[in-house]
């Protein structure tokens, strides 16, 4: 019917023309405009991070060049990367620490006791693709780059703490003295100008390696061939971008 | 921030098992336990003012504008302990510049200024604008134009105008019924989103939260009640009272059910979890969970009510009961809101480890500031029961007017 | 004075709507940052600020520039995969302004060195570790092993060195008087490059019934088997661990 269809045109428009300027008062049209800076295009990169488990040393080098390099607070309450040890007795029951985060390394175990077997796993923030600590900010102060890393406005940040209580990693912590949130940024500073992450830098056995996902050639694809892959807490369906390899069932 | 690492490095030595290492600093303490408290008792009193206006339940009456003013007093109060828990206070304002849609704090700020301004402001207004007028009449000076001010400068007490009134403030309790349940409902939503905690995320949280509200809303508004009608030297309405009993005990029941009902559902399913939180349950939130806020929080309460309902006692002493398994019922709600905040940080998302939350006694999440937060809404409701009296021998001589 | 259709309350309500609105708007129009919205809901400078960030650990790219040498021995050694950085700390400053800025040396023992080399059962076997208080006690680390070639100044001669967590549990076992030569042929290049001559593994069960079979000429202590039917198809170390048979 001629006139209904009339009608409906009019009621959409009518529609349209608040809800656009409310819209766009909101700031919320989510067009891509200029920020393309000269000589970095984020768009142009998609950075990962393999990890592999079998070369951990439990050094912790990785934790105290994290620390350095971002002048992360030197208290052991305040971790961008730590290092946890996984020890299995011989009933297989699994003893997991990680003393400062791993920073200084680790004291021996009780030499008396069998070990089934023993492992170190490095973590750190995951740069999913899904993040829920992206998701749940009431005020867009952590978000994730085009280059597929997560990162904190912390002049923006309001210090609230949901990302905190939203990440399954345990990655974020609030920083006491910008009092917002902080983690690791995958050195965002550095891998910009094509540097390694500090820990990836540090790191004495390869154990880290860090690379774009989809270059044909890297220490990290080379990973991604030869390995099984896991990620940390698949059910949850995050997505995260650091892979692990040889990666035990154990390890949450 | 010395005394922080110290404090920080106090609960590190009282950990067991293993958690993450950025796991040592609890992040939502005292004053976020607070608050879903206090939006809970608004959420629940305007559950209640809503009985009388849409249910039509004639005997709780006498409290439907003493809820009201209990509701608006306790949401001026809601927004404090969130700001005050913030790292940067001062950027608290960003909520509502650019809310980030996807995340449910967000929606605060909406659902905040819709339910302060839309439903209860207005409803308020309404309800009170032509009895604002009448007592208009009988006042002089500053009083008269703070008067004519908040009735927005009407003076049209005509049968239409009052009769446009009551039709207004149905409308808008239809509409704030909804919006009572969403005003609560997102702070449960706020916790059962949350995937990475599996105390926290579940569906029925929010559905929880919003009976607990229920179930704290109406047993505040009975102590009230109570206590204003003591004070006042007036008789108390039995009838009210028992009406209003009668609600708790269902509202108790309902939302005994659903908690035992998620229990259940957790223990039939033993997921991962389940491990760590038996032993969280059985270690840490023993004393608050199973003694607090079960057996005197809930447990309690339904046997008082419900033997008042069957025994046959003297009207002195089913008031006495009334006003008792009331105030168990703050204490227990209250204690649940703690189980659920507290309890979920208290575990690590290894599901290896246990950590402790110390309350201080001062500073800004310490306990004297949320007994002051917990008290600042009643000297609200003084104030407020000052301008706008709800007692029935307060109001002017009605004009005529049609019946709904 | 009734301007509008409508009852005075909704005009009067309308008003202040519009009077709040309009606060509301310009408000947020003032406040809300620049550079907000311009990639996704956050403010895009922040990238940028996040970005610009000061440098602290230069990269090995930095210190190979004027530190041939030492970098390449340091490439042909043990340590060719440990960064300069890890042991001489973050020294960007160093690389931009060598003078005034000089990095850290470290040369106490236990400095940087018993991070890695400090006995740990759950580190990776294979890889060198001391036991701290056995080795050469009080020595610094540096009057032995040259950090930029840290090869031992003497070739090792127990496998313990690079095996320690195997040779402690094998200490403690039934299998602790049989050396490691006993059961695995390792070529002598192997004490110095491990990676590129790797030792044999016995691959038939004989080898096992050289002490165990039922027939073989041994104390009574040792424990028998009849080797023909125990443990059907598979090799004896796909049950056994060797290195502690007793677990």
């Amino acid at each position: 019917m001629t006139i209904g269809w009339k009608r409906r045109d009019l009621l959409i428009w009518l529609l349209e023309v608040p809800c656009g300027a409310v819209l766009a008062a909101l700031g919320l049209g989510g067009r891509k405009a200029r920020a393309k800076e000269q000589g970095y295009d984020a768009d142009g990169h998609s950075y990962g991070m393999g990890i592999q488990v079998d070369k951990c040393i439990g050094c912790g080098r990785c934790v105290e060049a994290c620390k350095s390099e971002n002048d992360v607070p030197r208290e052991p309450f305040y971790f961008r990367t730590w290092v946890e040890r996984y020890v299995f007795d011989a009933a297989g029951e699994v003893k997991v620490d990680s003393p400062e985060g791993g920073i200084k390394g680790f004291k021996p175990t009780d030499e008396h006791e069998e070990i089934l077997r023993a492992f170190f796993v490095p973590k750190l923030c995951n740069h999913c693709d899904r993040p829920p600590c992206v998701q749940v900010c009431p005020v867009g102060a952590t978000f994730r780059t085009e280059d597929g890393v997560v990162l904190v406005d912390k002049d923006y940040c309001i210090g609230c703490r949901y990302c905190i209580q939203a990440c399954p990693y345990g990655a974020r912590y609030l920083d006491p003295r910008t009092r917002a949130a902080d983690k690791c940024t995958f050195c965002y500073h550095r891998i910009t100008k094509g540097l390694l992450p500090a820990c990836v830098e540090a790191c004495p056995t390869q154990a880290r390696v860090f690379g774009e996902l989809e270059l044909r050639v890297s220490p990290l694809r080379r990973l991604m061939r030869m390995s099984r892959l896991q990620v940390l807490k698949p059910y949850l369906n995050t997505q995260p971008r650091v892979f692990y390899s040889g990666l035990d069932g154990e390890v949450r | 921030m010395g005394e922080h690492f110290h404090h920080l490095a106090s609960i590190a030595q009282q950990i067991s098992g293993f958690i993450y290492p950025n796991e040592i600093e609890l992040h939502w303490g005292l004053l976020i336990v607070v608050y879903p408290y206090i939006t809970g008792l608004v959420a629940g009193a305007f559950i209640l003012a809503s009985l009388e206006k849409v249910f039509h339940v004639k005997e709780v009456e006498p409290t439907y504008r003493l809820a009201l003013l209990t509701a608006l007093a306790f949401l001026l109060v809601a927004p404090m302990p969130l700001v005050a828990h913030l790292g940067h206070p001062e950027r608290c304002f960003e909520i509502f510049l650019t809310p980030h849609l996807a995340s449910a704090m967000a929606m605060f700020g909406f659902v905040y200024a819709w339910y302060l301004a839309v439903v209860l402001l207005l409803e308020i207004w309404f309800d009170y604008r032509a009895d604002m007028i009448l007592w208009r009449r009988e006042m002089r000076g500053l009083k008269k134009f703070f008067y004519w001010l908040l009735s927005l400068c009407s003076s049209d007490v005509s049968a239409k105008a009052v009769d446009f009134d009551r039709k207004a403030v149905y409308r808008i309790t239809i509409i704030g019924i909804p919006s009572a349940f969403i005003l609560h409902g997102y702070v449960g939503f706020i916790f059962g989103s949350v995937k990475a905690n599996p105390w926290w995320s579940s569906v029925l949280i929010p559905i929880v939260f919003l009976f607990s509200a229920i179930v704290s809303g109406i047993g505040l508004i009975l102590l009230l009640y109570y206590l204003t009608t003591l004070m006042r030297g007036k008789k108390l309405d039995m009838a009210c009272l028992d009406t209003l009993a009668s609600f708790l005990l269902y509202a108790l029941i309902v939302d005994f059910s659903l908690e035992t009902l998620d229990f259940i559902h957790r223990l039939y399913e033993s997921e991962e979890s389940i491990d760590i939180l038996s032993q969280l349950i059985f270690s840490k939130l023993f004393i608050s969970l199973t003694i607090v806020q079960i057996l005197l929080g809930t447990l309690g309460p339904i046997g008082i009510l419900a033997s008042v309902r069957v025994l046959r006692i003297p009207q002195e002493l089913k008031r006495v009961c009334y006003f008792i398994a009331a105030l168990l019922v703050q204490v227990g709600i209250f204690s649940t809101r703690w189980n659920v905040v507290i309890g979920g940080q208290l575990f690590s998302k290894s599901l290896r480890g246990l950590t402790v939350y110390k309350v201080e006694l001062g500073g800004a999440e310490g306990v004297l500031t949320a007994l002051a937060l917990l008290a600042l809404p009643f000297f609200i409701l003084w104030v407020l029961v000052k301008i706008l009296p709800p007692w029935e021998d307060a109001r002017p001589a009605q004009p005529e007017s049609s019946t709904l | 004075m009734r301007l509008f259709r409508a009852p005075g309350q909704i005009v009067r309500l309308a008003i202040l709507f519009v009077i709040v609105a309009s606060v509301l708007i310009s408000v947020r129009r003032r406040f809300v940052p620049p550079s907000f919205g311009e990639l996704g809901h956050y403010r895009a400078d922040a990238i940028k600020e996040v970005a610009a960030q000061p440098i602290k650990y230069a990269g090995w790219q930095a210190c190979v520039d004027c530190h041939a040498a030492e970098a390449e021995m340091k490439n042909r050694s043990y340590h060719r995969g440990l960064a300069c950085e890890v042991c001489h700390g973050p020294s960007h400053d160093h690389a931009e302004d060598p003078i005034s800025h000089t990095p850290a040396v470290p040369r106490k023992r236990g400095e940087v060195c018993l991070y890695c080399h400090a006995y740990l059962p759950a580190r990776p076997t294979g890889f060198p570790q001391i036991d701290e208080r056995a080795h050469n006690p009080m020595e610094p680390c540096i009057k032995c092993h040259n950090p930029h070639d840290p090869s031992p100044p003497a070739v090792p001669e127990s496998c313990s060195a690079c095996h320690g967590q195997i040779a402690k549990m094998k200490a403690v076992s039934h299998h602790a008087s049989l050396s490691c030569e006993r059961c695995h042929e390792a070529p002598a290049e192997h004490r110095t490059n491990p990676r590129a001559y790797l030792p044999k593994k016995p691959t038939q069960r004989d080898f096992c019934g050289q002490c165990h079979a039922a027939e073989a000429k041994d104390g009574p202590e040792v424990p028998r088997i009849d080797l023909a039917t125990h443990g059907g198809r598979y090799l004896c170390w796909q049950c056994h661990y060797p290195h502690f048979p007793e677990s």
